[in-house]
């Protein structure tokens, strides 16, 4: 009886009120999220700029990509950083997992202390290491002192472009580092330790034992590390300047982007265009790794 | 248990304060330089790494020459609103999307699966020309407003409150709680742990952010600390101590708060990267 009386109110109740939850959310991620996707998706097919509403160009933004010389730099340093940085991120961090994985006395200092880098801002990282790399830097200071000729490290369109990536790989350390504990936490240590009787060295230990149990992870940390590394702005932007350091040489895509569409006379669309292969490739990225994960599992 | 041998715990150790030199070493490289004063010569070989005479001058001189402190000002209330919006916003909707049922609960989970693969970089200019739209352009509200609730968050809230047992809340709802009440009363309070990361994650994620606020401010009296950090790297390039006080105010405040909280970080990391 009772429920039957309440029960009307209730619904009504229930009707309205999830949606109440939901609105914050729902509105912040609609409005400044998936609103802005479907005006890129559009507007990468007009011929808008800041202050002017564009019209319909067709593929006209994707056919000046093609004749773009800033596009195919953009293209080739942003790929080149996934090439030459997830490798490094991948394995990088895993030994250094190993390395404070057993409980000895301070490891949780070193632990903290390794993490220290991913805590502070892309731009106070990037600033220290222009200073550190700087012509009569800390680097430059060390080597002279070591009889060695100081090495222009930001002046150099390649060395520019490795410099910011060793600051990439250097700074995401202790994430990954952090994300590899826990893999290795569900790791019983018997195995390593029935190898090691068996006579396996260290590196055969490695690649039998750990490779294979943190497999998965390895996968994870190489489908974040790589869509992360595609879309590097930051560090590069802060190591060779606005304009992507020598002639422009360093530009990265996701530069591009922010260069060609802001400003009072911003190429909004072409800039849209620019920011859909970001997203495309950075889809295929994520793709690709998962893939190589399903393909490699056993059956 | 294998007994590790003396060398081989040497080596281990070795090693650990190897790394440690390269992870932490530049930051004290650039307290040190942010301490040493214009009369010490900071281009030395062999580097000096202690300061001579050690000053705060430096910190001074930084807010002489651009407005750090208003700078760090204008972060802390971006960082600050980031918080209450994170927190508030993705409690809430966790909570709809785990614990209550109605027609479109699937596709408003959709909504946010799909909002956390479009990468932030290919919808920046979009996002301008929104806040262009609605007359926000050049306001520390645009700075906060796109990532004001971030759909990781809601995703993370759902997970903590979906595995939470559902007998407490049957016994709330017999004793005549309604939905607001066992929200407040039953779901917030066991969901502390996973609230807190949600709270330092926005935090450090707002302080630390560049490109968005780069992109939407333009004034130099509303920039926050990394886009001002840019603009005087930029301009006093060829002056490293003050540079290098202007980074050290904007990574102190983090780097305390990390001693404090480090267990939260550690677990936001295990959380946050298993998302999708």
């Amino acid at each position: 009886m009772r429920r039957h009386s309440t029960a009307p109110a209730s619904r009504t109740h229930r009707a309205a009120s999830p949606w109440l939850f939901l609105l914050p959310g729902l509105a912040v991620v609609t409005a400044f999220t998936l609103y802005p996707f479907l005006t890129t998706v559009h507007q990468a097919f007009t011929d808008t700029r800041t202050l002017t509403g564009g019209s319909w160009v067709g593929l006209e933004n994707f056919r000046t990509m093609l004749d773009d010389e800033q596009f195919t730099v953009g293209l080739r340093n942003s790929l080149l950083y996934v090439v030459m940085v997830v490798p490094c991120t991948v394995l990088l961090p895993l030994l250094l997992a190993l390395l404070v994985r057993r409980q000895i006395p301070g490891v949780t200092f070193f632990r903290a202390a390794f993490y220290t880098p991913v805590v502070a801002s892309v731009v106070v990282v990037s600033l220290i290491w222009a200073w550190m790399l700087d012509d009569r830097g800390l680097v430059n200071g060390i080597l002279t002192f070591l009889g060695a000729s100081p090495v222009a490290f930001l002046g150099d369109q390649w060395l520019l472009l490795f410099s910011a990536m060793a600051l990439t790989v250097w700074k995401g350390l202790g994430y990954y580092m952090i994300i590899y504990l826990a893999a290795l936490a569900n790791v019983p240590p018997e195995l390593h330790e029935a190898a090691a009787v068996d006579g396996a060295g260290a590196v055969r230990r490695f690649l039998s034992v750990t490779v294979p149990a943190v497999r998965s992870t390895m996968v994870l940390v190489g489908a974040l590390s790589s869509v992360a590394a595609f879309k590097v702005f930051s560090e590069v932007y802060l190591l060779a300047g606005p304009t992507g350091g020598p002639a422009g040489q360093d530009t990265t895509l996701v530069m591009l982007v922010q260069r060609v569409g802001t400003g009072l006379n911003g190429r909004v669309g072409y800039a849209s265009a620019l920011s859909l292969v970001v997203f495309a490739i950075t889809l295929v990225l994520m793709l690709l790794v998962l893939r190589a994960d399903r393909r490699e599992e056993p059956t | 248990m294998r007994r590790a041998s003396g060398w081989e715990k040497a080596l281990r150790y070795l090693l650990l304060l190897a790394v440690l030199a390269l992870t932490v070493g530049p930051f004290l490289w650039q307290l040190s330089t942010s301490l040493k004063g214009t009369t010490e010569d900071i281009y030395t070989s062999p580097p000096a790494f202690l300061p001579e005479h050690p000053t705060l001058d430096n910190y001074s001189g930084v807010a002489d020459i651009v407005p750090v402190w208003d700078y760090a000002l204008n972060s802390l209330k971006v960082a600050v609103a980031n918080v209450l919006t994170n927190c508030v916003g993705a409690a809430m909707a966790g909570y709809a999307l785990a614990r209550l049922r109605f027609r479109g609960r699937k596709a408003a989970g959709l909504a946010f699966v799909m909002a956390l693969l479009v990468p932030l970089e290919s919808i920046i200019i979009a996002q301008f020309t929104t806040m262009r739209e609605l007359e926000l352009n050049n306001t520390l509200t645009a700075v906060v407003l796109p990532g004001a609730v971030s759909a990781l968050n809601v995703l993370l809230m759902r997970n903590a409150f979906a595995a939470l047992p559902y007998e407490v809340e049957e016994a709330a709802v017999i004793d005549g709680a309604n939905v607001w009440q066992r929200f407040l009363r039953i779901g917030l309070p066991s969901v502390k742990g996973t609230l807190a990361v949600v709270a330092i994650f926005a935090f450090m994620g707002a302080w630390d952010d560049f490109l968005w606020p780069l992109i939407v401010l333009s004034d130099s009296d509303k920039f926050t600390l990394t886009v001002g950090l840019n603009y005087l790297h930029g301009t006093f390039a060829n002056n490293p101590r003050l540079v290098a006080a202007g980074t050290i105010i904007a990574v102190a405040p983090l780097i305390v708060m990390f001693a404090c909280l480090q267990r939260y970080f550690f677990r936001g990391v295990g959380e946050g990267a298993i998302k999708g």
